[in-house]
């Protein structure tokens, strides 16, 4: 995370300067992390590689986000109605599908790109989100609080952003977490098979498809992107696992 | 057990419906015409018009959306456009390679992660329970490709095990084939494994904390008898959630791995006919996929209520 803020200030090596003859070298003082085939500076294709892969995270989550809940807000809202059926059918459905294999559709037939890998993996947050959503609202209406706000005369829906909506922050919080790691994941495995961010772009995923023929010359190249991505979903998981800790009521009481 | 069979084959059967029209319609909106592709830049008008014709392309949209339906279900999967051979033909040969490397990963996923998830749980909050957490930890954390290239780079290229990739056909010999498919299915398995063992261990977490395993206890059983006749039991239902979608999860996940390694299953056609702009192989393929996964899925509902009766009862 920090990587990325940081480069776009500043990176030791322009990302996209070829320096033929250096090139294929292993760590050393002044490539940190080595140099590629073309003798472009890893470690400055890391830092603007973390860029690509945060933004097309971030911004998948927010797809996932800003459909998903007030879906699964609104299918609970409308309990026992048609809408809350088609909204649950729908999630199971998109639920059933391979997504690696759609998301491999949709760039393949809208042409590869870091916005199509965006939406692609974007889709298939909405019905996280919506059954993550729905699964906490449906709880929560069955509580008092709630009981209470109805005989003060609210309707469904404003009940649902005034009351249900700030009560399933935490549980909200904590999926974004996971489906962001998840998210850094696909993007790494789309752009590897060249469905991803389109050169000069740097993306961790084409870095190793870069990687694949020279491994036996250049280790470092493949070593460097995939410690990038293990360490930062790792990061983020674990990160998940502490809110989630941290935040649920119920864990902490098990604790004491 | 009749009801809920039938309401579960009804919604298979939307499923599948709505699965369809969202590929057809996907590949419809794609651009280029297929006829001017196959035939290049300098093809004359009226050729064009008579390969429209024999592809179909003349046709309206829901005549040949219930074409391709009605084609398939009688295995005819259409006519690629690369080399104006039966698609069915081009699939069955690659699933030979695509269904056994999921179905190996399966089995080895399963070694692994069963005696694992078993062994965390008994061991819960001690060293052992720790070790294996981490471990599972970064398990979830390793991108399979990468994965796969790192075991290229040990097993194949430093230890000269394995081929680096390629895949050796099945009339060789059932165990060279299988050879050429290990590293592929490790790289695949690995990772499920992880997520695999962390659900075992808190399924087995959470039927050891119930009554009925003190009872068990109570009446004179070892830990080892209590674990095997009554906590593995019960801790079966959700392992076979997750090993349900794993499998579909192996089937489509092949697809980068098969990239890894060259292997000629039905990933490697995907993407030979993406880059062709072959997409009624695309299309097809993907329907299979997806068929698949929704087949799986609903087996594995049918097994819920096989094992779990209360389920039965619900619907």
């Amino acid at each position: 995370m920090l990587a990325a803020i940081v480069s776009f200030a500043w990176t030791p090596f322009d990302h996209t300067s070829l320096n033929i003859p250096n090139k294929l070298q292993a760590p050393n003082g002044t490539h940190w992390l080595g140099t590629d085939h073309f003798g472009r500076d890893m470690f400055s294709m890391i830092m603007v590689g973390a860029r690509t892969s945060i933004t097309v995270a971030f911004v998948a989550v927010g797809i996932g986000l800003g459909l998903g809940v007030p879906l699964g807000l609104w299918a609970t809202a409308r309990q026992g109605g048609w809408t809350d059926e088609i909204i649950m059918r729908g999630n199971d459905l998109i639920f059933a599908f391979p997504s690696l294999v759609i998301a491999i559709l949709i760039t393949a037939v809208f042409g590869p790109g870091a916005v199509n890998a965006i939406i692609a993996i974007g889709i298939f947050n909405i019905p996280v989100f919506a059954r993550v959503t729905g699964g906490g609202a449906l709880q929560l209406w069955t509580r008092e609080f709630i009981l209470a706000a109805r005989v003060a005369g609210k309707g469904a829906i404003r009940i649902s952003i005034e009351h249900i909506l700030p009560n399933l922050a935490n549980l909200l919080i904590v999926q974004a977490t996971i489906q962001f790691s998840l998210g850094i994941l696909a993007e790494a495995a789309l752009s590897y098979v060249g469905l991803g961010a389109q050169p000069p772009t740097p993306s961790w995923g084409r870095m190793l498809a870069d990687a694949q023929t020279l491994v036996s010359i250049a280790p470092h190249m493949a070593l460097v992107p995939g410690f990038s991505i293990i360490l930062t979903v790792l990061g983020l998981n674990l990160l998940g696992d502490g809110l989630r800790d941290l935040l649920d009521p119920k864990l902490q009481q098990v604790q004491k | 057990m009749l009801r809920y069979t039938l309401k579960r084959l009804l919604s298979l059967l939307i499923s599948l419906a709505i699965a369809s029209l969202v590929i057809f319609a996907t590949i419809e909106v794609a651009p280029g015409d297929p006829a001017f592709f196959m035939l290049g830049i300098n093809a004359q008008e009226d050729t064009l018009a008579a390969l429209r014709v024999e592809l179909g392309l003349d046709k309206s949209k829901p005549q040949r959306y219930w074409a391709w339906i009605t084609g398939m279900i009688h295995g005819d999967f259409g006519t690629s456009y690369q080399y104006r051979t039966p698609i069915s033909g081009m699939i069955s040969a690659r699933l030979w390679v695509s269904l056994p490397l999921a179905l190996y990963a399966l089995v080895i996923s399963v070694l692994i992660a069963f005696p694992v998830g078993i062994y965390a749980a008994t061991k819960r909050g001690k060293k052992g329970d720790l070790i294996v957490m981490g471990a599972t930890q970064f398990g979830l954390a390793i991108p399979n490709f990468w994965f796969a290239m790192m075991l290229v780079l040990i097993f194949a290229i430093n230890l000269r095990w394995f081929s680096a990739g390629g895949f050796t056909s099945w009339d060789k010999g059932v165990f060279s084939a299988l050879k050429s498919l290990t590293l592929p299915a490790l790289a695949l398995a690995l990772p499920q494994a992880a997520i695999l063992a962390r659900v075992m261990r808190s399924a087995l977490l959470d039927v050891l904390s119930e009554d009925f395993i003190r009872t068990a206890r109570a009446k004179g059983l070892s830990r080892r008898q209590t674990l095997q006749y009554h906590g593995l039991r019960n801790a079966m239902i959700p392992v076979l959630t997750i090993l349900g979608l794993q499998l579909s999860f192996l089937l489509a996940g092949g697809i980068i791995i098969e990239q890894v390694f060259y292997l000629p299953g039905l990933g490697r056609l995907i993407f030979q006919s993406i880059s062709a702009r072959d997409l009624i192989v695309v299309e097809s393929v993907t329907m299979l996929l997806v068929f698949a996964v929704i087949i799986i899925n609903f087996i594995i509902d049918l097994a819920y209520a096989i094992v779990d009766p209360r389920l039965r009862a619900r619907s």
